[in-house]
C-alpha cells in the first residue's frame, strides 16, 4: 500500500524545464519541493522536483505536452 | 542639466522605464547568483527570473511553449544562429534590399561557402512586393530572411503575406524584428514566422546585451548552435545538449539584463503595444509633415506614418548629413544618427548610398514639444 508520505522525484533534462514544471505545479496547486538530483539517480549537477507519490498522475497530467519528464523515480 | 532630446531610439531606446532599472537593481541586490547551475535557493531564484522572462516573451509573440524562447546577447547573435546554423552549401536563400548588415553580412559570408543569395529589389520608399518573393522561390530555396521594418526608412514589410507564401512552398521564414518588437504586434503563428530574431534594448526597453530567438518546433534539429559549452544540464556528458533552450545558450546567462528585459516587456504590455504605436505614429506624422514642408529637405521612405515605424531619415540639400547631426547635437541637444546606419543595402535602395542620411528615430517617451524643437532646429540649419 502506498502511504501518503511516500515521495517520488521527477527528473528533467534541464533546470529550465524543472522550473517550468514548478510554475505549472504552483498554478495547479500540487505540493512539491525542488531538490538537487540525488547522486544515485544521476551524475547530473541539476535539480529535480519531489512530489508525493499520491500526486503522481496529477503531476503527470499537469506537465503533459508542456514539459517532458525524463524519468520518475522513487525516493526515501 | 540641459534637456536632451533623444532621437536615436532605433539604435537603443532611452530613457528606459523606471521598472527596468528597478528590476535590475533588485536582481543584483537580492539574488545575484547564476541560474541552472547550483540548486541552492539563490540559483533557483535566478532561474525563475529567466523563466519568467521567457514567459513574457512567449506571451508577447504568441509562442506556445516558453521553452522555445532562447536568450542571446542581441538580434545579431540570433540572426547569426538562424543563418550560419541553418544554411549549407547548395542552399538558395532570399532576402530583401532593405536589410540591416546583421542579416546581410552573415548571408554574404554564407555566399562565399556556396549558398546562393537572391536579394529582392524594393521600391525607392523601401516597399517590397511579397509576390516577388514567391517568384524567386526555387527547388533548393531553404529560407527567406526578412526585416519586419527597415531601420533606415521605417518601412513596414508585408510579413504575414510573405510568411504565407513561404509556408505554402515549404520554405523556412525568418523575421528580423529588431525594429518592431514592442511597437508592432507580432504573432508567430498568425504571421507564419518559423524563426524570430529580436533585440532587447530597443522598443522592448531592456538593457543592451539582451535579445532572443524563437524557432518553430523541430527546427532545433536543423539549426546548429554557433557556440557550445556549459549549460548546467547533462553535466555528465561532453556532448552539447540537443534540446531548447540549452542548445543555444552555452555559458552563463546575462541574468541582470534579462531581469531588465522582462521588466521592459511588462512595461510595454501594461501600456499596450497599440497605445505605444498610436503615440509614436502621431509624433511621426507631425515630424514627417513638418520636414516635408521645408523645401530644402529631402525626405526618404513612404512618408506615411501608418505604413512605417517612427524612423524618419532626411537630408538637407547641400549639407553633409554628419554635419547636420553634429549641429543638432552640439547646438540643439538633439541626438540623431547620420550615415548609413549599418544598412548599406537599404541606402542603395533609397538612393542615398554612400552619402547617407540623418536618421531621427522617435520613442514612446518623446512629446510633441520635442518634435517641434527638432523641426525648428532643422529650419534654422536650412537658413545657413
Ligand atoms: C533592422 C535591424 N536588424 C538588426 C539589428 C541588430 O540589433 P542588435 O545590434 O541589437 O544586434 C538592428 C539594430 O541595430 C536593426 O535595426
Amino acid at each position: 500500500m502506498m502511504d501518503t508520505k511516500t515521495c517520488l522525484v521527477l527528473l528533467f533534462d534541464s533546470a529550465s524545464e524543472a522550473l517550468l514544471a514548478e510554475k505549472l505545479f504552483k498554478r495547479a496547486g500540487i505540493s512539491y519541493k525542488i531538490i538537487p538530483v540525488p547522486r544515485h539517480l544521476s551524475s547530473d549537477c541539476g535539480v529535480c522536483i519531489r512530489v508525493f507519490a499520491s500526486d503522481k498522475e496529477r503531476a503527470r497530467e499537469t506537465l503533459d505536452g508542456r514539459v517532458d519528464i525524463r524519468d520518475i523515480c522513487p525516493i526515501d | 542639466m540641459e534637456k536632451i532630446i533623444y532621437m536615436d531610439n532605433a539604435a537603443t531606446s532611452w530613457p528606459k522605464p523606471e521598472e527596468t532599472i528597478k528590476a535590475m537593481a533588485e536582481y543584483f541586490h537580492s539574488i545575484g547568483a547564476s541560474p541552472g547551475r547550483s540548486g541552492h535557493r539563490l540559483s533557483l531564484d535566478a532561474g525563475r527570473v529567466v523563466l519568467d522572462a521567457r514567459e513574457s516573451v512567449s506571451e508577447l509573440f504568441g509562442i506556445k511553449s516558453l521553452l522555445r524562447v532562447v536568450f542571446t546577447k542581441n538580434a545579431t547573435e540570433s540572426l547569426n544562429i538562424a543563418i550560419a546554423g541553418l544554411l549549407k552549401p547548395g542552399d538558395h536563400v532570399i532576402t530583401s534590399g532593405m536589410e540591416h548588415n546583421s542579416v546581410m553580412r552573415p548571408l554574404r559570408v554564407m555566399e562565399e561557402s556556396g549558398v546562393e543569395l537572391s536579394i529582392i529589389p524594393c521600391s525607392l520608399s523601401g516597399e517590397m512586393d511579397p509576390e516577388d518573393v514567391g517568384r524567386h522561390i526555387k527547388k533548393n530555396t531553404r529560407a527567406i530572411y526578412l526585416t519586419h521594418a527597415s531601420n533606415v526608412t521605417g518601412t513596414i514589410m508585408p510579413i504575414a503575406e510573405t510568411g504565407k507564401i513561404a509556408r505554402e512552398k515549404g520554405v523556412i521564414f525568418c523575421v528580423d524584428a529588431a525594429q518592431t518588437a514592442g511597437v508592432i504586434p507580432i504573432d508567430v503563428e498568425e504571421m507564419f514566422i518559423d524563426i524570430l530574431a529580436f533585440t532587447g534594448h530597443k522598443a522592448l526597453f531592456g538593457p543592451q546585451g539582451t535579445g532572443g530567438l524563437y524557432m518553430a518546433e523541430g527546427l532545433e534539429k536543423e539549426i546548429c548552435p554557433i557556440m557550445t559549452g556549459g549549460t548546467g544540464s547533462r553535466s555528465e556528458s561532453e556532448e552539447h545538449p540537443d534540446f531548447l533552450p540549452d542548445k543555444y545558450e552555452a555559458g552563463t546567462a546575462n541574468v541582470i539584463g534579462i531581469a531588465g528585459l522582462n521588466a521592459g516587456i511588462r512595461f510595454v504590455r501594461s501600456v499596450g503595444i497599440e497605445s505605444i504605436r498610436k503615440k509614436e505614429s502621431e509624433l511621426t506624422a507631425i515630424l514627417v509633415e513638418g520636414l516635408r514642408s521645408i523645401p530644402e529637405v529631402t525626405l526618404y521612405g513612404c512618408g506615411d506614418a501608418k505604413k512605417q515605424t517612427s524612423v524618419v531619415s532626411f537630408n538637407i540639400s547641400g549639407m553633409d548629413c554628419a554635419r547636420v547631426a553634429m549641429a543638432l547635437d552640439e547646438e540643439f541637444n538633439i541626438m540623431s544618427r547620420p550615415g548609413l546606419q549599418c544598412a548599406p543595402a537599404a541606402h542603395r535602395t533609397i538612393g542615398t548610398f554612400s552619402a547617407g542620411a540623418v536618421r531621427l528615430s522617435l520613442g514612446y517617451f518623446l512629446e510633441k514639444d520635442d518634435i517641434q524643437a527638432v523641426l525648428s532646429a532643422v529650419e534654422k540649419l536650412v537658413q545657413r
